[in-house]
């Protein structure tokens, strides 16, 4: 359960964080009045969905950190045997970034107005989503095909499982990209627009950001840092 | 003191919504059914609930009469015994439970208790309740797949969950039943959102976090760790049911079965219990938290008085979500884990009994000298107290490894958890009900049906668990359909276990008063006014009774002052409302 203890730690912090600016030390029964004088304790101008879209990645974010404790947990075992990675996970992994990159080109270029970019850079990002999907089929066509199906080794489910709850996200997120798309294709550059462009570059820079710490977990970089981890301890 | 008016705060812009934002309903269909009206769908979510909640409760009984008379029921087959335990404690748990406060009372009082027209996300908060109810029906249809609901215990441990000899086992049970707590998830995850960026970002002006009511508190800290912990159910059933349709190895050990060897292989049973047990106990505060928040409303509105102790009561809720996390493996002590382990997890424990001790002291000495008024809510509030502090002290007993080892398979964990998690929640359940039904519907409920309704479930209830924890120390074993002529078992248990089925059936019955009052005082019931409690909090001083669509009028109220000026000193009534300009405060004029 190490992982998932590390990331509410994280999440520990940023709530402690946020809550000292929140006066909790303060005594609202002796005070009366529209508290102005600390603007820091009001509501947000914050969009909501903003907030709505951090809480959701930190909801994805504990169920990913509570699979990987449950992968490194499990592997401890003695039947763990490691598949080996199709080499097509490099590739896919750099599909991902360019979409990763694609959408922050597209916040750019929806700043400055420039609406022919960002349409450019949305339709890249949605593409190169895609293609990251298909390279992930692949991948699991290519361990299929080695005799490593689902249920040959609990590595090699984990393997099937983390990419596909990761995929699914990614699906999810296609669908609100797609919409994005088609809107910055029907209609000039609103705030709307600037706005769902922004939140789902938030959004893929988190999958992407998961994916990196999956595809260290699952080649087995995770499980050798650990390793060096409790040498130092021990 | 006066630090927070400066001079140039004298304008107060209006709090006003762009209209736009709201989403208007045009048809009957929209306005009631597929609504996005937090307030419609907290009473769908409520019903389902309590819909739900009544089959449980049936269950419940069923398991009783199996318990006190074996033998003349003994049409109910030790299958169908675990079957209606494992559905009983399900539903109750989270399908009840968990629905209810979050999505039933959440959704009502959190726009209004901050100032807001609607939660922030409507169109999502209509998605979370009809996932919901899919995942209700999910459940229930396990009633009727072949092979009949899962027998596996509410922890659904492996590897006995999937396996032939537990009923659905191996059948559509199990599935239904993973397939169920998944889509509720995943329903909850969408309305868990709602409440918390509502609570961050609706709240109106002058509306601090400090200013906000405790019930705000205790939904807002529950519901943030309903989104922390109920990734893991996730994750458990995903695996799960990866094991039981695929066959995988992830919880399941190479096991023979009837003769035949099962496909997994190495798997680890424990696994599970960490992940089930990772949501399992915040599970346990995420029902007691809003219980506590609301419970502290209850009291100070109706014994006239400050809750005491305001800051310390929202660090105590602060405290107790944070440490819930670390408290998990206090459920498996009997697992055969290492000694050390078991010490730390006792440990974190005991020191979670700190901040809720403080909790109740503080309900306490908000009462002492308070202008105690015995209405119902305040009955239902004061019972709540004494039957959490009960369950509290014995879950100081099971904390400890030594003390709940030779306990922890007996009727005495039963009693324990039913005591503090159990009825006490339920309490405030029923409280909270007597206490805002008039908002809900302009009417009063019944007085006298529910002084009965009170007094036989209150008094019932212990009448139920009391007992049952004398059984458990005698070491009858909990999970057992029948308990035979066993020579440790004295015939008092027997006698015993006679007389608690006997109260069960009665308070059961006692909620069947409960539902008819909701439903007769709809029409009966005394005309309400606006804030019959004369309470300070926002939903009381809205545009009309029942609160209209967008809650408050053309502008949103701008709050002054915290929500518990009871019986300030120099002020005209006994309570200022959150909305009211007065400079008065518990101190004298700011």
């Amino acid at each position: 359960m190490t992982a998932i203890l590390i990331f509410l730690a994280a999440i520990l912090a940023i709530v402690g964080w946020w809550l000292s600016r929140q006066r909790l030390m303060s005594k609202p029964w002796l005070e009366a009045g529209p508290v102005t004088a600390f603007p820091e304790t009001e509501a947000p101008d914050t969009h909501p969905a903003k907030i709505g879209l951090g809480v959701f990645i930190a909801v994805v974010s504990a169920l990913f950190a509570l699979l990987i404790s449950a992968y490194l947990m499990r592997m401890a075992y003695v039947d763990w045997q490691a598949p080996p990675m199709p080499r097509l996970l490099w590739l896919n992994t750099g599909t991902l970034l360019l979409a990763s990159l694609a959408m922050h080109c597209a916040v750019v270029a929806a700043h400055k107005g420039q609406l022919d970019n960002l349409r450019l850079a949305l339709l890249t990002a949605g593409l190169t989503s895609i293609a990251f999907l298909a390279g992930q089929l692949l991948a699991w066509q290519d361990l299929a095909s080695q005799g490593y199906f689902v249920t040959e080794n609990p590595a090699v489910t984990f393997f099937y499982l983390l990419t596909a709850m990761h995929g699914l996200h990614v699906i999810g997120g296609l669908v609100v990209l797609g919409r994005t798309n088609i809107r910055a294709w029907q209609s000039d550059r609103t705030a709307g627009l600037v706005l769902s462009a922004e939140l789902c570059a938030v959004y893929w820079h988190a999958l992407l950001i998961i994916w990196l710490i999956l595809f260290a977990v699952l080649m087995g970089w995770a499980g050798n840092f650990i390793d060096i981890c409790h040498r130092l301890l021990s | 003191m006066t630090d927070v008016t400066p001079q140039e705060a004298e304008f107060i812009p209006p709090a006003e919504v762009a209209e736009v934002e709201l989403y208007h309903p045009h048809s009957w269909w929209t306005r009631y059914v597929f609504s996005q009206d937090a307030k419609v769908i907290a009473i769908q979510y409520a019903g389902t609930a309590m819909s739900i909640g009544f089959v449980a409760l049936v269950l419940s009984w069923l398991m009783r009469l199996k318990l006190g008379f074996p033998d003349t029921f003994s049409f109910i087959t030790p299958d169908a015994y675990y079957q209606f335990m494992t559905m009983h404690g399900m539903i109750m748990v989270i399908y009840l439970l968990t629905a209810l406060f979050l999505g039933g009372f959440g959704n009502y009082l959190i726009p209004l208790m901050v100032g807001a027209r609607d939660m922030v996300f409507p169109y999502v908060n209509m998605l979370s309740y009809w996932i919901y109810l899919l995942a209700v029906l999910v459940l229930v249809a396990s009633f009727f797949a072949p092979g009949g609901p899962t027998g596996a215990g509410w922890t659904l441990y492996p590897p006995q969950a999937i396996t032939s000899g537990t009923p659905g086992g191996v059948s559509w049970g199990i599935i239904l039943m993973l397939v169920s707590l998944i889509l509720f998830i995943i329903g909850f995850t969408m309305g868990g959102l709602n409440y918390v960026v509502t609570v961050l970002q609706g709240r109106t002006r002058g509306m601090t976090l400090m200013r906000l009511p405790l019930t705000v508190w205790g939904i807002f800290t529950a519901t943030v760790m309903a989104l922390l912990a109920f990734p893991a159910l996730f994750v458990a059933c995903v695996m799960m049911l990866f094991d039981r349709v695929v066959g995988s190895s992830f919880f399941m050990p190479a096991v023979v079965d009837m003769g035949t060897p099962l496909p997994h292989n190495g798997g680890s049973p424990l696994l599970w219990q960490h992940l089930f047990w990772f949501f399992g106990h915040p599970e346990v505060y995420i029902v007691a938290l809003p219980a506590f928040g609301i419970v502290s409303d209850l009291i100070a509105t109706h014994a006239r008085k400050n809750i005491f102790g305001y800051r310390m009561m929202v660090w105590a809720i602060i405290i107790i979500g944070a440490l819930s996390f670390v408290v998990w493996a206090h459920h498996m002590y009997v697992s055969g884990m290492y000694p050390y382990f078991g010490f730390f997890f006792a440990t974190t424990t005991l020191i979670i009994a700190v901040p809720t001790a403080i909790k109740v002291y503080n309900w306490v000495l908000t009462l002492w000298k308070g202008d105690i008024h015995l209405t119902l809510p305040m009955l239902f509030a004061l019972a709540f107290i004494i039957t959490f502090i009960n369950g509290g002290l014995s879950g100081l007993f099971l904390g400890n490894v030594v003390v709940d080892v030779p306990l922890s398979d007996t009727m005495f964990v039963v009693a324990h958890f039913h005591m503090v998690m159990g009825v006490a929640p339920v309490l405030v359940v029923f409280g909270a009900i007597y206490h805002w039904y008039p908002k809900i519907t302009g009417r009063m409920l019944n007085e006298t049906m529910g002084r009965i309704h009170f007094w036989v479930t209150f008094l019932g209830t212990y009448m139920i668990f009391f007992p049952m924890h004398y059984i458990g120390l005698v070491g009858i074993p909990r999970r057992y359909p029948e308990l035979g002529d066993t020579a440790f078992i004295p015939p008092s248990v027997h006698t015993l276990n006679e007389f608690i089925t006997i109260a069960a059936l009665v308070v059961g019955a006692a909620q069947l008063v409960f539902l008819f009052n909701l439903f007769w005082s709809l029409r009966y019931g005394k005309e309400a006014g606006d804030n019959p409690w004369r309470a300070t909090t926002l939903e009381w001083q809205t545009a009309g009774t029942p609160p209209p669509h967008g809650n408050f009028g053309k502008e949103l109220p701008v709050v002054y002052r915290w929500a518990y000026d009871y019986s300030v000193p120099g002020a005209p009534e006994d309570f200022i409302p959150q909305n009211d300009p007065s400079p008065l405060t518990q101190g004298g004029p700011a």
